[in-house]
């Protein structure tokens, strides 16, 4: 049971710098072997995965999603969720808890895990709340929500304004050597910001939300992790000034890291005006394609997301943070909401999209097809760096007897993503229609197959 | 050029042809309005829908005179009384308009881009009477309409446009409708209220208020929106007004022949001193009565007239 040969594949362990067609054989759901031992230890009767041009991958996971249960299950729920993730090529996934109730207790925690075990076919870990409601005003019980299994803490979807409190988070989590992530954002300056500010803000009369609204609390979290010696990662950076500020520290030894998602990598704020105002311009490097490219209106809330998408420059820093390893992660941040729910005025919409199933497609388009990063670099932050992050020993690697979580993936396939197709609850992508160059074939968790496109 | 538009979004993405057909328009039906008889059956059987999802008198009234002079059916609809409040979104209750075969919504709304929503998933036509602090087109095109009639040009004038400029609708829509038909623009006002990013769509941004009058061929003066404006953008109505406010002092030392608008409401001693408004150079009830002229050409055209040669003389 739970093992599996899969043979004939590019085999890419970033962990372990491994980049060969090599078969892997997992046995009893860890990894037994790999190269020319892998197909001799294998019993007779092994079931096998062909995956003869494709890319092997380790297990690819995902540090920050929303799968909406408890409370909001009209969404998304755990089963959709993961589902959906396991179609992107995504063997575990860490839940952030600003659910209904929020993950504030460990009786939430346990209803997540327990439904995870019983309708999800990936990893779903949980990170708790690192407030108590995520009010940002006391402490959640982080001592019990450890002992109940959360392997994160953040007040994701909310910041943290008391510094005070932040640093006796950071504290007080590092007795349990306990990740803690955080939702850059200041409130005073955000304010009742919709998009970034810019030009286009200007134009189309949204309320900003400047870059030094997420640059101020990154730059806090900084002096943080200096004074308390205790790491703070920085989840979806949006902004030039917060990949500087991060590399700086990191040359000065801070305890510091942060994470990018592809609508930042690969959107603008001009977007906000309409496909006709993006093309031409931010958008240009993909008309050069040749392909058909999807249309949009002006004030489209699949557009809409915290943070915001930003200039040009922005996105460029991004890019140049995840080449050089000031970025070392890439997540989603996938946050499903109704159809009815993003179908109002743009100021009244939810923020957040869905992200599964463009994730990896993205990634590779941006940082390999463009020649920014090899493969083996861009897996490893899919990887090893957010297993790392989470202490998450047994996954993102090959090593012999880790997890037999694998991500098979053809990076050269070429589709249309429509979001209608989506296996997640909710459809509020801004990827209608975009085409995309790499998709996962199948996803392994402990030696079986869960999904195959 | 001939109108062969929908809907009126924005000035933003008309061209100077397309705004000076519905200028043309309105000038053929500003005759009509000074003959005893000022009713024509242009819309007669077509049914207007004033939907008010922000309050406003003055915008409602003149929508709904014109609509009327027009021989519309007009029906009000305020955010105030309607079910918008009861948590029905706001593409339900267009849709429910829509149900009782309105051709055209008018529609004002405190969310910029709202208008641009309705326009998708609706058949009627939909014109923006106002929408956040995004654009207020016919404002816009009443407003160069006064300047066309009082100094017979747009291109080349000196446009000043005075007070908060980064909350209001009026000076996106005037700043596009300018820049198109080719007059130079200039903002001013508090630097928190005017930032130098509008720079980027053509105008030009002070902060010395004499420097920005003293050549200007216009003054438009925004009202200060106190009751919309967060405590941290200036420091008081009293600073403002020595600041900014177009004074008797600071109008002797323009242009003679300067004009002074305002879209109204005014704030008596605040962005104007009392006796500017109500001196000769102020075209602001001006702007009023040509407003109503504008406001027939826009609902003609977005219900598929042409131009001007169309309406009845």
């Amino acid at each position: 049971m739970n093992s599996l040969l899969v043979t004939g594949g590019r085999l890419i362990d970033p962990a372990n710098r491994f980049d060969a067609v090599a078969d892997l054989l997992i046995l009893n759901g860890k990894i037994a072997a790999i190269g020319a031992d892998a197909a001799a230890k294998a019993p007779k009767d092994v079931q096998k995965f062909d995956a003869k041009g494709l890319v092997v991958s380790p297990g690819l996971i995902d540090l920050h999603v929303h799968l909406r249960e408890p409370g909001q299950s009209a969404k998304e729920t755990i089963a959709t969720g993961a589902a959906s993730a396991a179609r992107g090529g995504f063997t575990s996934v860490v839940c952030m808890p600003n659910t209904t109730p929020a993950i504030d207790n460990a009786g939430t925690v346990a209803l997540i895990r327990e439904r995870a075990e019983r309708e999800a076919k990936i990893n779903v870990f949980v990170a708790g709340a690192i407030t108590k409601n995520i009010a940002g005003e006391e402490l959640a019980p982080i001592g019990s929500l450890k002992q109940a299994g959360v392997i994160a803490i953040t007040d994701d979807g909310h910041c943290v304004q008391n510094n005070e409190l932040m640093r006796r988070a950071l504290e007080y989590a590092k007795m349990f050597d306990l990740p803690l992530m955080d939702h850059c954002q200041d409130y005073s300056l955000v304010s009742d910001g919709v998009m970034h500010e810019g030009y286009w803000s200007a134009v189309l009369g949204l309320r900003g939300w400047p870059a030094s609204g997420e640059e101020m609390i990154v730059a806090r979290n900084i002096m943080l992790a200096e004074l308390t010696g205790s790491p703070v990662h920085c989840q979806h950076m949006s902004s030039a000034g917060s990949v500087q500020l991060i590399r700086e520290a990191k040359k000065r030894g801070i305890p510091i890291s942060g994470e990018a998602c592809p609508h930042h990598f690969t959107l603008t704020d001009t977007v906000l005006a309409g496909s006709e105002k993006y093309w031409p311009t931010d958008g240009k490097s993909f008309t050069a394609s040749g392909q058909n490219l999807p249309t949009w209106p002006s004030y489209d809330t699949n557009f809409k997301m915290n943070p915001p998408l930003r200039s040009a420059r922005d996105r460029e820093a991004l890019i140049e943070g995840l080449v050089d390893g000031t970025l070392e992660i890439i997540s989603s941040d996938h946050a499903p909401h109704c159809g009815y729910e993003k179908e109002v005025e743009f100021d009244y919409a939810p923020f957040g999209i869905i992200g599964f199933e463009t994730e990896l497609p993205l990634s590779l388009m941006h940082l390999y097809h463009n020649k920014m990063m090899s493969l083996t670099d861009l897996l490893a932050k899919f990887t090893v760096a957010p297993a790392r992050l989470l202490r998450l020993k047994n996954k993102g690697h090959f090593s012999l007897g880790a997890d037999g979580d694998v991500t098979v993936f053809d990076p050269d396939f070429e589709w249309t993503f429509r979001r209608d197709d989506s296996t997640s609850k909710s459809k509020n992508s801004p990827f209608d229609g975009w085409p995309m160059k790499g998709r996962a074939s199948a996803t392994i968790v402990a030696g079986q197959v869960v999904s195959q496109n | 050029m001939s109108w062969n538009r929908k809907h009126l979004l924005d000035i933003e993405s008309l061209s100077a042809a397309e705004i000076m057909t519905v200028l043309d328009t309105a000038r053929a039906f500003k005759a009509v309005g000074e003959r005893a008889i000022k009713k024509v059956p242009a819309l007669r059987g077509k049914t207007v829908v004033n939907l008010f999802v922000e309050p406003s008198t003055r915008t409602r009234i003149s929508f709904e005179l014109a609509a009327q002079r027009l021989t519309a059916d007009i029906i009000n609809f305020s955010a105030e009384a309607s079910s918008l409040k009861k948590g029905e979104t706001l593409k339900d209750t267009a849709k429910n308009l829509e149900a009782l075969n309105a051709d055209i919504i008018v529609m004002r709304h405190s969310a910029s881009g709202a208008p641009h929503f309705l326009a998708r998933f609706l058949q009627a036509s939909v014109i923006n009477a106002g929408d956040g602090a995004h654009e207020h087109p016919t404002q816009a095109l009443l407003d160069t309409f006064t300047i066309l009639e009082k100094k017979g040009k747009v291109a080349g004038l000196k446009v000043t446009i005075l007070g908060d400029i980064l909350y209001s609708r009026v000076a996106r829509s005037n700043i596009w409708a300018l820049i198109k038909l080719g007059a130079e623009v200039t903002l001013c006002g508090p630097s928190t209220l005017v930032p130098k990013v509008f720079e980027q769509m053509g105008c030009r941004v002070t902060y010395n208020v004499e420097e920005a009058i003293r050549d200007a061929d216009i003054i438009n003066l925004l009202r200060i929106q106190h009751e919309r404006q967060r405590k941290t953008m200036f420091p008081s109505i009293g600073e403002y007004t020595s600041l900014f406010g177009l004074t008797k002092a600071r109008l002797a030392k323009c242009k003679p022949d300067a004009l002074i608008m305002h879209p109204g409401p005014i704030n008596r001693g605040v962005e104007i001193d009392s006796e500017i408004a109500d001196c000769g150079r102020s075209v602001i009830l001006d702007q009023v009565t040509n407003g109503l002229a504008v406001r027939m050409a826009v609902l003609f055209l977005v219900n598929g007239g042409q131009g001007p040669q169309e309406v009845a003389t």
